[in-house]
């Protein structure tokens, strides 16, 4: 049985800057091959040089990666992409404006082939406060917040309250991550997760993600440890860790995955034999890296 | 020279100001050429006089302004409903009164499958009456445990299927966590599946794929066999998605030769772009045909009240939920509304809950005032919740409202007690108050929502009377011919076909329903008990009794 396909779903309301992301994303996908479902296909859904071939509601990709409109129905979208020949590496739904991305997790979790791999919800610094108190969109902006594993705080160039609002995105997503981006310019592995199949075979440069404000470290678990108070540990605690990802051998020898993104954390059972170990992701000098390293060697109980 | 018909009646009412009533009614090439008099008719020139209808009384045919086609494709399925409902062919339905009269219906529907595999279906389940009981998995594994069996609520909103279609969507297991699909004692599904999202991994199991919403040949001729037993001669197909077969299959049958209805189906704004779906909608209007209008919008604002999904004001819902949700947003549909405008087609808007109503209003006067049309007809379709200001304001705007009128009889007492509580329920669907306010108004079935029926919605605006029996919001009751205006001129007006349709005058359509008594001279609660003999459309004369 092949791995469950990894979705992420990105929310926000309009202008947020999800088209941004989404391009920036397709640009940055460095081998991996996305499976983009959008709502529809907006005037400026997806940048024209990227665009190698289209038909009715499909639109083919450099690099492998496809655009997909589902219209009315997710779900067929979600499954026709699991069915597509090469099989994608990763799905990447792109809500509409008005969607609570937890609904669509929800459904993204009914189906057996699907795994979700976070929720990132978008918030534009100019205008989320505004939002936010809006008759109209006040409780459906707060209800995505509060749904979302990560939250990229969009426009930052453009206004000078970021802080200030990085501080309020913070109070009403209670479980996520706020990071701070300019032009959608989020690493690959920091929105969508580390793939699996490279966490063993790339170590990350320390300065891999520099550029972007992020770094990361690989950590060696101890053989026996408890996979999920780790999780629970790397996702809740206090060590800075946007994202991680990897292997723990269990007391019985048992090869078990490990990710978290924000707050949420997965632990599951891995069918091939893999190296003890796990990359974290952490905001530039916000992740503990000497407090994660006695987390791994120490225990945690 | 063409044939000149005069047909003789008990009585036309004739829905034309300037002559109210008349004895007969003169028909060329498929038109009116006049209503008055023999002699006045006899004007006209050499004529025959059919004398068939010399016993009946002739209305203008009615205009249906808010149905789906889904009403006919549904009765090839199980009619599980709580009340009497008469399927295409006129076969009366008796309610099912309790959860084992649909087993048993649907058991027996069963046995007259061949293939061991096929799914049963059922359609319009209603548990609200029967005490809010909560049906489960094991109620319909006594219909089978071999087939997948799965039972469509009334409200469209909710299913319940039996263990074999859980089974068979891979959700028959411990661990599934959506909050569309509540689990029983043992962690496993109950049956019971929520919402949309929930119902499309399982309904395609059990005969409910989602395409169920697009019109299919024999449902689009059971839908006009309704329309001939009810008196309509037009009717919308109020949110199809308008694919090219669906479309191409839509002229096809529409323009066959004994096909008695004018069908209006509008595009569901949803899968394409604003400019996009602009674009498409004006090819599908220049495509129209004498019996198949299209080029018009469906776009929906928020859910349903019943369902806790519409959007509502200050102070929300009466039993304390959580405000609804959006069904666009607000940025999409006014650049919709300015799109169409400048485009010159309309929109009709779902809004049930008074915030919805509220958007549209704020999002359409800025688009207006960049595109003046002041004969845009936007239509609000439900529009349940709005009040005196809001319907002023429509008015001033120079929009309609199609008010879902008989939504009193199946869940007032619902919304009294439940959902927006006394004082909201009262003004719910507030016809006179829409009326006073100088809005053309129309009112509607939603069918299959509840049943097609013209004289029956007109009957819940006039009487407002709850399943209970109780009159609710009796201040905005409606007279009968204000009802049966809503349902002529007024639905055509909405469409902008109020030029060709609505009533029986000179140059008119020659659509008529034709009655076995004057709704006008009847008792107003036995307005929806007329019988109805059938239709002439076009000229063509159809009888509910040959269908």
């Amino acid at each position: 049985m092949s791995e469950r396909l990894p979705v992420t779903v990105i929310g926000g309301y309009l202008g947020a800057g999800k088209t941004t992301l989404v391009n920036h994303l397709l640009r940055s996908a460095d081998g991996l091959k996305l499976a983009v479902l959008v709502n529809e296909f907006g005037a400026l859904a997806i940048d024209e040089d990227l665009i190698e071939a289209q038909e009715d509601d499909l639109i083919s990709i450099a690099g492998g990666c496809v655009c997909c409109s589902f219209g009315s129905d997710l779900t067929a979208a979600l499954l026709e992409m699991g069915a597509r020949e090469p099989r994608p590496d990763h799905v990447v739904i792109e809500a509409s404006g008005v969607a609570m991305p937890r609904a669509i997790a929800a459904n993204v979790g009914l189906q057996d082939g699907f795994r979700l791999a976070g929720i990132v919800v978008l918030a534009d610094s100019e205008t989320i406060r505004a939002q936010a108190v809006d008759d109209y969109l006040g409780d459906t902006v707060l209800r995505q917040l509060a749904d979302a594993d990560l939250v990229v705080q969009t426009k930052v160039d453009l206004v000078e309250t970021t802080g200030a609002t990085a501080g309020w995105l913070e109070d009403h997503a209670p479980n996520a991550t706020v990071l701070q981006a300019e032009q959608g310019r989020v690493p690959r592995d920091v929105l969508l997760g580390l793939e699996t199949t490279l966490v063993t075979t790339v170590t990350p440069e320390p300065t891999a993600h520099a550029d972007a404000g992020f770094e990361s470290a690989v950590f060696t678990p101890y053989a026996g440890c408890d996979a999920e108070k780790l999780a629970r540990a790397l996702a809740t605690g206090d060590y800075g860790v946007v994202r991680a990802k990897g292997f723990v051998h269990g007391a019985g020898g048992e090869v078990l995955l490990i990710q978290t993104v924000g707050q949420r954390y997965d632990v599951m059972p891995f069918a091939r034999e893999m190296p003890a170990e796990i990359v974290c992701i952490g905001l530039k000098e916000r992740l503990a890296v000497e407090r994660l390293e006695e987390l791994f060697s120490q225990g945690y109980t | 020279m063409p044939d000149i018909t005069i047909y003789s009646a008990k009585k036309i009412i004739t829905m034309n100001p300037s002559r109210p009533e008349a004895s007969h009614v003169a028909v060329r090439d498929g038109r009116i050429l006049g209503a008055g008099t023999l002699e006045e008719m006899a004007t006209w020139g050499e004529h025959t006089l059919d004398t068939r209808f010399a016993d009946k009384v002739i209305l203008p045919g009615f205009v249906e302004g808010h149905a789906h086609a889904m009403e006919g494709s549904l009765w090839a399925k199980v009619y599980c409903g709580w009340f009497d409902r008469s399927d295409p062919d006129g076969k009366l339905w008796k309610g099912a009164k309790s959860v084992d009269v649909v087993v048993e219906r649907l058991r027996e529907a069963g046995e007259a499958l061949a293939d061991a595999s096929e799914p049963i279906s059922g359609w319009q389940l209603d548990p609200i009456y029967m005490d809010n009981i909560k049906v489960s998995r094991a109620d319909l594994d006594r219909v089978s445990t071999e087939r997948p069996v799965g039972v469509l609520h009334a409200s469209g909103h909710i299913m319940n299927v039996n263990s074999r279609a859980l089974e068979l969507a891979g959700l028959l297991k411990a661990g599934v966590n959506h909050p569309g699909i509540p689990l029983g004692e043992d962690g496993l599904p109950t049956g019971e599946l929520k919402g949309p999202d929930a119902m499309t991994p399982v309904g395609e199991h059990v005969g409910f794929a989602r395409s169920l919403l697009d019109a299919d040949e024999e449902g689009l001729r059971n839908f006009a066999k309704l329309c001939v037993r009810t008196g309509t001669t037009t009717i919308t197909d109020l949110a199809s998605r308008m694919d090219p077969e669906t479309v191409e299959m839509m002229l096809r049958v529409t323009g066959g030769k004994n096909y008695p209805v004018c069908l209006v189906p509008l595009r569901f704004f949803m899968g394409l772009s604003a400019a996009e779906l602009i674009k498409e909608v004006k090819s599908l209007k220049a495509r129209s045909t004498e019996r198949l209008r299209m080029g018009r919008i469906k776009v929906v604002a928020d859910g349903s009240i019943q369902g806790f999904s519409a959007r509502l004001r200050w102070p929300g819902y009466h039993n304390g939920a959580e405000n609804g949700l959006w069904y666009i947003a607000p940025d999409h549909l006014a650049e919709l509304y300015e799109r169409a405008l400048e485009a010159g087609l309309q929109i009709h808007t779902h809004t049930n809950g008074d915030q919805a109503t509220q958007l549209a209003l704020d999002k359409l006067a800025p688009a207006l005032q960049k595109h003046p049309n002041p004969d845009h007809r936007f239509t609000l379709q439900h529009c349940q919740l709005a009040d005196g200001a809001q319907f002023r304001q429509a008015a001033k705007l120079g929009m309609c409202v199609n008010l879902f009128a008989n939504h009193h009889f199946y869940w007032g007492d619902e919304h009294y007690n439940l959902t927006v509580g006394p004082d909201r329920a009262m003004r719910m669907n507030a016809a006179r108050t829409a009326l006073d306010a100088g809005l053309v108004v129309a009112v509607h079935s939603d069918a299959p929502i509840t049943p097609l029926g013209p004289l029956f919605t007109a009957w819940g605006a006039v009487t407002r009377i709850t399943a209970s029996g109780r009159v609710q919001g009796e201040e905005e009751r409606i007279t009968v011919e204000e009802a049966l205006r809503a349902i002529t001129l007024g639905a055509a007006h909405t469409l902008h076909m109020d030029g060709e349709i609505g009533s029986i005058e000179t140059g008119k359509r020659a659509d008529f329903a034709i009655l076995e008594e004057d709704p006008t001279e009847v008792d107003a609660v036995a307005l929806k008990d007329v019988p109805i003999w059938g239709t002439v459309q076009g000229g063509r004369i159809f009888a509910a009794a040959d269908l």
